[in-house]
């Protein structure tokens, strides 16, 4: 209990321990995030999404600031990739932040991938829950420089913002699954260079073609900005609030969205829960490497053998 | 995957020293190495060091200064962690040092001094036998 109650009185250290400890998947954390959840659901997620390159960490600055001014604390989680190769990463979108690390009323936190596809990471989920618990009334979810496809932030956020830049041409037309779809707000960032009036319309086009997605009544506005020179930041902070207040507005869409977010949670809780249980611990005991050996010389079969440490595991082990 | 854990290291350059070429390959040699490295950037002052290096909680803090106010900024550090509750935090310095300066940052607090020269997988290799992540 003693962990949970320095988290929500705000103590940056316990909170801090306890994100790494969520993401080196040390057992005690589940302890303390059991008894964080009661303080949790509070605070207000934005997540952040865009090709490397494209200002995320800018602009996610930039709204630190204006978040500040208008008496909101903030929380920050930004994501690297894990080099495949090495299992290290550089986390490096601190750098544009830094100048709010001595203001008490922001936490920034880098994370890295680990491996996991999706945008963000493993432990992404619970550690905004952390934040949540610590107070937090606004939390900033910073993705790894995307693609196409890695879109897990939309679960865990109440807005996504996706930000583009000029001079994508055709590939923004390439672009048409995956994030372009999930976006509650696009933003153009660079707005100067060339290009941005095309692609201010590419987006356009392709959210009018798609008027029947937007079924529960919110039309993605599409903005431009200059996230470095603090142009276009507070309208997006202006339709980060109209969105709320959309969400909030229809009971309806507030009890399906909670539906969805916890379905989701547990889902992925659940997966995540059976591969530590299960493989995880087949692998550190050895039984893994025995079973491929088996398997190699063909004294059983991959299908059963695989059925047999399923139906072993699944029967022992209480939470 | 089951867990070793991952040791997590703030690369930070304090004062006005706008030199970073070293502290950049430094960075990227512990992520070869298997480390993650939160990397502060420039102008850092000593109080912004420490306190993202308790947000990050990470297991050590290079700190790099080739501009020479390393007798300051180095020892300021290891104050503040101490202030902090966060003395469990390994600190250790790479740059430009007067030989003199040595054991004196060392017996200031600051665990390894690095010069010019020095084989980056000797680098690697201190960290690996002096910094291990911290328990749970």
């Amino acid at each position: 209990m003693e962990i949970a109650e320095k988290i929500v009185s705000g103590d940056i250290r316990s909170v801090a321990r306890l994100i790494r400890d969520i993401d080196d998947n040390v057992p005690e954390a589940r302890k303390v995030l059991r008894d964080l959840y009661p303080y949790t659901g509070k605070a207000y997620v934005v997540g952040i999404t865009g090709a490397p390159g494209v200002g995320k960490s800018t602009l996610v600055d930039q709204m630190v600031t204006h978040l500040r001014s208008a008496g909101k604390t903030v929380g920050v989680l930004a994501v690297d990739p894990t080099s495949p190769f090495s299992g290290g990463a550089i986390l490096g979108d601190r750098v544009r932040m830094q100048r709010h690390s001595m203001d008490e009323g922001v936490f920034i936190r880098s994370m890295a991938t680990r491996g996991y596809f999706g945008g963000i990471t493993q432990s992404t989920r619970s550690a905004i829950d952390v934040l949540d618990a610590m107070g937090k009334d606004c939390i900033i979810v910073e993705t790894v420089g995307v693609g196409q496809d890695e879109i897990d932030i939309v679960q865990s956020a109440h807005t996504t913002i996706i930000i583009l830049v000029p001079g994508m041409g055709d590939d923004v037309q390439a672009l048409k699954a995956g994030i372009l779809e999930i976006g509650n707000i696009f933003v153009i960032n660079k707005d100067d260079r060339e290009g941005a009036d095309r692609t201010v319309n590419d987006i356009r086009l392709m959210i009018e073609m798609d008027e029947k997605r937007y079924k529960d009544g919110w039309k993605p506005p599409i903005l431009t900005a200059q996230a470095v020179f603090d142009k276009g930041v507070k309208e997006i902070l202006d339709e980060i609030a109209k969105h709320r207040k959309h969400l909030e507005s229809s009971a309806q869409i507030q009890s399906t969205r909670k539906y969805e977010k916890v379905r989701n949670d547990l889902s992925e809780m659940i997966k995540d829960k059976i591969i530590q249980d299960v493989f995880n611990e087949i692998i550190d005991s050895g039984e893994f490497e025995t079973t491929i050996q088996s398997i190699v010389k063909r004294e059983i079969d991959p299908y059963t053998a695989c059925d047999t440490i399923i139906s072993k595991k699944l029967k022992k082990g209480a939470p | 995957m089951n867990q070793k854990r991952k040791i997590r290291i703030l690369v930070a350059k304090p004062g006005l020293d706008g030199h970073d070429r070293g502290a950049r390959i430094i960075a990227r040699t512990y992520r070869d190495a298997g480390f993650e490295v939160v990397y502060s950037g420039l102008h850092q002052t000593p109080e912004e060091v420490v306190r993202a290096a308790i947000q990050e909680d990470v297991d050590m803090i290079g700190l790099s200064s080739l501009a020479g106010a390393h007798m300051y900024l180095f020892p300021r550090v290891v104050e503040l962690l101490q202030e902090n509750g966060a003395d469990d935090i390994v600190v250790c310095g790479g740059g430009i040092f007067p030989e003199d300066d040595i054991p004196k940052l060392k017996k200031a607090g600051i665990k390894e001094l690095f010069t010019p020269g020095t084989p980056l997988d000797e680098v690697v290799k201190w960290v690996e036998e002096n910094v291990s992540p911290r328990a749970s």
